[in-house]
């Protein structure tokens, strides 16, 4: 099943610190997001496969935006 | 023997020893701990230079100092500067998207107001007491302001005071947002408010300006260009002015704030025992402050199903981002996934505009 990684609150990327074909723990740390001068990390919701990023560095985001799609294993 | 005669080093008192130290502890600090360095890194040095004797650096009607200090302070030039440049960096959406956030930013200035009656009931005068009772809202330019008007004597320590203050505000509101909140309500997750237009966003500080000033027009010198940066920003019009209060003007302005309040701190005036006092009430004040916004927001949560995070109501104090983020960082270490920065700058923000009001408050009532 795909689950969508959803932007928990409006920045700037920061880091994006997985890749397309890796695997990932729930809890794992994805992408740290630059809001307010705070680096705020977002957290794998589930085991997985990333499968699909959607944001690069740099990248302004929105609250609920699609930053990456993880296949749960 | 003229020459001697005319020589500082022979006038030096211990005081000014003292104030030497002073001015190098804050300096010490600016650099090694990074505390608030962009104040107390030129208010140390200015410390230092009022109180080399015969230098005539505060000598009314000639001094350098004093004359930074008499057209940008005195004549209230320099806070308004910075509220532009405040104005234009602040977003309102945050409090747009969530009105009855602006209710825990008005009762973090709770502290300022027990505090005022207590330092008046200590036997500082009313004006001075205002003054003291400010340094609760945690916001820099409305303390200077505030002062200025009412107890420039004061000017020094409570600028100081509401600096340092800011500066330690990771250190002073994380104890008492975790006595005051429990397990479960640091992680409760709030809802996302409705998104705010563009056009919303433009109305706002025109609005704003208008209801404000027309209920405390004390209060219209801070509110006024406030209002007015943030008109800059949200026009999308104007991106020179705009970026311009951000950065260079208010750099420009911090540059002479800070050397000029350092200046008004000579050993006579500043090593009274009334300044200790002053640190301890304005302590007070700030953490009042901080428990007020906490517990309004668990009152409120008795009334609503849309629960409020009560850490977000420590934010209600207004040192802007800092309490925010010490929001997000408290919430973050009871629930990881607890994403309440953007939250807490709602009242964040409300925080402020409530200061300048309570200022506003003071100064039509005792000026």
């Amino acid at each position: 099943m795909a689950t969508e990684v959803l932007v928990p609150l409006a920045g700037n990327i920061w880091v994006v610190l997985v890749n397309v074909g890796d695997e990932v723990e729930e809890d794992d740390e994805l992408v740290v997001i630059e809001a307010l001068k705070m680096e705020n990390p977002v957290y794998a919701p589930c085991d997985g496969t990333v499968s699909e990023i959607r944001v690069k560095k740099g990248d302004v985001v929105e609250d609920d935006d699609v930053l990456m799609i993880i296949e749960e294993s | 023997m003229v020459f001697f005669n005319n020589m500082g080093l022979l006038a030096v008192t211990p005081g000014m020893v003292f104030m030497w130290i002073i001015g190098l502890i804050l300096i010490y600090l600016a650099i090694t701990r990074q505390y608030e360095p962009l104040l107390l890194l030129p208010i140390g040095f200015g410390i230092i230079l009022t109180n080399l004797p015969l230098s005539m650096l505060m000598e009314p009607g000639e001094g350098l100092l004093w004359r930074f200090y008499h057209y940008g302070i005195e004549w209230e030039v320099i806070p308004p500067l910075i509220f532009l440049g405040l104005g234009a960096l602040t977003d309102f959406s945050a409090l747009l998207s969530q009105p009855r956030l602006i209710f825990l930013g008005a009762a973090a200035q709770v502290g300022v107001y027990v505090t005022f009656f207590i330092a008046y009931s200590m036997g500082f005068s009313l004006q001075e007491a205002a003054t003291i009772g400010i340094i609760g809202g945690a916001d820099g330019p409305t303390t200077i302001y505030l002062a200025a008007k009412l107890a420039p004597q004061l000017l020094g320590a409570t600028a100081v005071a509401a600096y340092s203050y800011m500066a330690l505000v990771p250190l002073i509101m994380p104890p008492i947002m975790k006595l005051l909140t429990t397990d479960a309500e640091r992680k409760i997750r709030m809802k996302k408010g409705r998104k705010v237009s563009a056009r919303e966003k433009l109305y706002f500080p025109i609005i704003a300006a208008m209801v404000i000033i027309l209920l405390v027009p004390a209060s219209a010198p801070l509110i006024a260009m406030f209002m007015m940066g943030n008109l800059f920003r949200e026009s999308k019009v104007v991106e020179r002015l705009n970026e311009t209060a951000q950065n260079s003007l208010m750099n420009i302005v911090t540059i002479f704030l800070g050397v000029s309040i350092g200046a008004t701190m000579n050993a006579e005036v500043f090593l009274r025992k009334e300044v200790i006092f002053i640190f301890f009430l304005g302590l007070f004040a700030f953490m009042i402050s901080t428990a007020s916004g906490i517990l309004l927001a668990k009152f409120m949560n008795l009334f609503t199903s849309n629960k409020i995070n009560p850490l977000v109501g420590a934010a209600g104090v207004s040192a802007v981002p800092m309490a925010a983020r010490v929001v997000q960082k408290v919430g973050a270490a009871a629930d990881k996934r607890n994403y309440l920065l953007m939250f807490a700058m709602g009242p964040n923000i409300a925080g402020v505009i409530g200061t300048v009001i309570a200022a506003g408050i003071f100064i039509s009532i005792l000026k």
